[in-house]
């Protein structure tokens, strides 16, 4: 029985409406309750902020392209300056990496900023294991993986044909197989058309031999989606990622979810999430004309009410890119000359890693840092609005809290925006700097805590502090009376005064206590939706024929992910 | 110039890390807190007073300090002299492993070998190396493309495999002979070998001038002779054989001109 008392600090809380009112939290058996003994252990918390643990929705952090990442950039780990030995901390294991960290330092280093839930944004189902080996020694942190979906030849060939039974059926296969949790789709059709060595650039080129179109795709696995009412949506990286003139792709792929409803049980009312939109916000022919076009993209975003997005805020650091679109990974590699890595995954995906320098002096990586910071600030409803870095695509997620204060301080970005090399241009091709705007720390509550939650149909037990949900509550060192600007802000929202994880409290002063006693979890979906005789056949015939693996090994069994919150549909 | 004489009291039974031994951490502290810097083996930490015995007393800034390192065991010790901006540091015995990487100015004096990934990364600055040097000597780390920048580097001895990997500026100049991979992807900067190189010297390197006074055992295939020409290298003029290569790279060009890598070997 153990017991744990918040008191007196500034809650802000999105799910219970506290905004930031001085208020007492209380922790019983890892659970919110609403109040405790005598015997409960008293934190105090006066003259600080309080909320919820924090849930990333979108971020890469286990799995095959992430260890790619690790074994081809040893020289990440030397990209702090100097290495991290003053840290050297009896309680936790060695930490290492920059822009690719090691899975001990991903969960210390989430932990340190107040975060609880971590969601591995693209799992390809036949590296599962691979994503849950990786999981499973990610200390603190629960986790759930969404696999691939987008370019997998099976769904092809079931959208093509209108086969929403089998589609379906074929998800719920996966999602059993490979302990997954929702859909995700990167370049619909384009990493598939890659083994072609073309791209899919706009929702309407045809996918080469499966004749499919990415809206045909995108399509058919949101009415898939809704059909086995999953917890989250489907979660798109859509086509042209990173390309001049890219905004009106977007565009029409935000369109697609027009005339579908949420259908689930989890309070989930989205029926897609575009992740990184910074990405997809780009005007313009070429690099020369490149220009913003946040705004455009934004006011459609802030007026449709079944779609929600993150931003992908660049962070100006050096930075390792991974992501299951190959022939975007190409066309990088071919832009910095550094070094190209490019996976084929079967009959499911492609990958590609490449090293990037988000460089102070580069008007186009300057521009990109002042997109994803107009995204956050134009948004309207910030319950559909989630930052993110895309880890490690814009930044590391080690400086979402220099996103947060960018965002919280207007003098703060205007200190950047001013000091680029090329601002009078980015001035001049954004609208930023006409943005007064300052994020206050209950829209960071709801981007960060709330909204994701409730995007991922984890609206039940994370990212508020209502009773009954889990026990994860963050301390910061602010208080809201008396408001932290810049780096101040920065370093506060880095380092928790107190983090607590279940009920167990495993951060204080930005120094991770004890990793062991918190139990971590996996989450996974099991939908209901038995097997159709079309899929088994499909599955049998397609493993026999061109998988280099058998249907046996496929599988992630019980011992690869200890520790399953399994969540039933 | 002030100085600071430590003596390593103990040797290690790993590696010990000594990153903090430089000017820059020295200069300005009382003997006390020289002795409160950290340092590490393995996953400990220890303070460098816990394995030197300090004495002397550094300078009010890091041009002005110079460091002594003594004692049975340097040679299990990394890091002496890295990040390294001025001063001047001696060891007088061996040194492990990223000795004077990522070095950026002052003088480093090493009486004995260093072992790999010394001058990794180098910026600026001199390094003396009285003994040998192992792999990797001002080579880019690991996985990196960027190589030396600036500076230069004496081996008395010899040097092993990947000497200036990915150099882009600075001299390196080794008295004795070198090991394979010699200034691999150079895009810059001086290598000068007065010994022979065993095999695959300026592979992939698209600028820069590697000297290798009695050649190689093996040509790479990409260098094509041009020339034979008296060159005053280190203060004493020969005649040199000189090929341009590596012709298998794509070469920049300067004013209507190809910009290759050079390498030169004693004409007989």
């Amino acid at each position: 029985m153990s017991e744990i008392i918040i008191k007196n600090g500034h809650v802000f809380d999105a799910v219970t409406g506290l905004k930031g009112d001085v208020a007492d939290v209380c922790i019983k058996d890892g659970v919110i309750v609403d109040k405790v003994s005598n015997a409960a252990t008293v934190i105090d918390a006066a003259g600080k902020t309080v909320m919820a643990g924090a849930v990333d929705v979108h971020t890469h952090v286990a799995g095959p392209k992430v260890n790619l990442g690790r074994w081809y950039r040893p020289e990440d780990k030397f990209r702090l300056g100097e290495r991290c030995s003053a840290k050297l901390n009896p309680n936790t294991r060695i930490e290492g990496g920059f822009s690719i960290p090691t899975v001990f330092k991903t969960g210390y280093e989430y932990a340190r900023m107040g975060f609880a839930f971590t969601m591995e944004a693209a799992m390809p189902p036949l590296y599962a294991r691979h994503v849950h080996d990786e999981i499973r020694d990610t200390p603190i942190l629960d986790q759930a993986a969404l696999p691939v979906f987008g370019n997998n030849w099976f769904m092809f060939e079931y959208l093509k044909n209108g086969e929403y039974d089998n589609a379906a059926a074929y998800v719920a296969w996966i999602l059993r197989q490979t302990k997954g949790y929702g859909i995700k789709c990167v370049n619909p059709g384009g990493s598939e058309a890659w083994g072609w060595g073309l791209n899919c650039l706009t929702v309407n080129d045809p996918v080469p031999y499966f004749d499919i179109t990415p809206k045909e795709i995108v399509d058919g696995l949101i009415t898939t989606n809704e059909h086995l009412k999953l917890p989250h949506s489907v979660h798109l990286h859509s086509n042209n990622l990173g390309n001049p003139g890219n905004y009106t792709t977007t565009l029409d792929s935000l369109k697609i979810a027009e005339g579908h409803t949420a259908n689930n049980n989890f309070g989930r009312d989205t029926v897609l999430h575009h992740t990184h939109v910074q990405f997809h916000s780009y005007g313009g022919t070429t690099w020369a004309d490149f220009e913003s076009k946040a705004k455009e993209v934004m006011d459609y975003v802030n007026k449709q009410k079944n779609i929600s997005i993150d931003t992908g805020n660049v962070t100006l650091d050096e930075t390792t890119t991974m992501t299951a679109d190959g022939p975007f990974e190409y066309h990088l590699g071919a832009l910095n000359h550094l070094k190209w890595a490019n996976v084929d995954v079967e009959l499911e995906t492609s990958a590609g890693v490449v090293p990037y320098i988000y460089g102070k002096n580069v008007k186009v990586c300057e521009m990109q840092w002042a997109i994803g910071l107009e995204i956050a600030l134009y948004a309207k409803d910030m319950m559909r609005t989630m930052i993110t870095t895309d880890h490690p695509n814009a930044g590391p997620f080690t400086r979402y809290p220099r996103v947060y204060a960018w965002l919280m301080d207007k003098e703060y970005r205007d200190a950047q925006l001013n000091g680029f090399k090329w601002s009078s241009k980015v001035i001049d091709a954004t609208t930023l700097a006409e943005l007064d705007r300052e994020i206050s720390l209950y829209e960071l509550s709801q981007m960060t805590r709330a909204a994701p939650a409730k995007v991922l149909g984890l609206s039940k037990s994370f990212g508020g502090l209502a009773p009954g949900m889990k026990g994860n509550v963050a301390v910061y060192n602010i208080n809201p009376d008396n408001m932290l600007k810049g780096l101040e802000l920065e370093d506060a929202l880095s380092k928790v005064s107190v983090f607590i994880k279940d009920g167990v409290k495993c951060v204080e002063n930005g120094v991770v206590l004890e990793a062991e006693p918190v139990v971590k979890k996996t989450y996974w979906v099991n939908s209901s939706v038995p097997d159709t005789k079309q899929v088994i056949h499909d599955v049998s015939e397609k493993f026999l024929k061109y998988y280099s693996v058998n249907l046996a090994n496929y599988e992630v069994v019980d011992h690869y992910a200890p520790n399953q919150e399994i969540v039933e549909v | 110039m002030e100085t600071v004489t430590i003596t390593l009291k103990a040797v290690p039974d790993l590696y010990l890390e000594c990153e903090s031994v430089t000017p820059d951490k020295f200069a300005g502290k009382t003997a006390a807190e020289i002795a409160a810097l950290p340092c590490s083996v393995g996953k400990c930490n220890y303070t460098l007073g816990d394995w030197f015995e300090i004495s002397g007393r550094p300078g009010a800034t890091a041009a002005d300090t110079k460091i002594i390192v003594n004692g049975k065991g340097t040679d299990k010790c990394k890091y002496f002299g890295a990040w390294m901006t001025a001063g001047e540091v001696v060891v007088n015995g061996t040194a492990d492993m990223f000795t004077g990487a990522w070095m950026e100015g002052g003088k480093l004096t090493i009486k004995g070998d260093v072992r790999s990934f010394s001058g990794l990364q180098m910026k600026g600055g001199e390094m003396i190396i009285e003994g040998r040097a192992w792999n990797y000597l001002a080579a880019a780390y690991r996985g990196d493309w960027r190589g030396m920048q600036g500076g230069l580097i004496r081996v008395k001895g010899d040097v092993g495999s990947d000497l200036g990997t990915f150099m882009n500026g600075g001299t390196i100049i080794v008295e004795g002979n070198a090991d394979i991979h010699i200034g691999t992807h150079a895009e810059g900067g001086t290598i000068i070998i007065k010994g022979k190189a065993h095999r695959r010297v300026g592979g992939q390197m698209v600028k820069g001038e590697i000297y290798v006074y009695q050649g190689c055992d093996v040509m790479m295939p990409g260098f094509k002779k041009i020339e034979e020409r008296e060159i005053e290298v280190d203060g004493e003029k020969h005649v040199f054989n000189v090929f341009i290569g590596d012709l298998g790279e794509r070469h920049s060009k300067s004013k209507g001109e190809v910009i290759y890598g050079h390498l030169y070997t004693l004409k007989e």
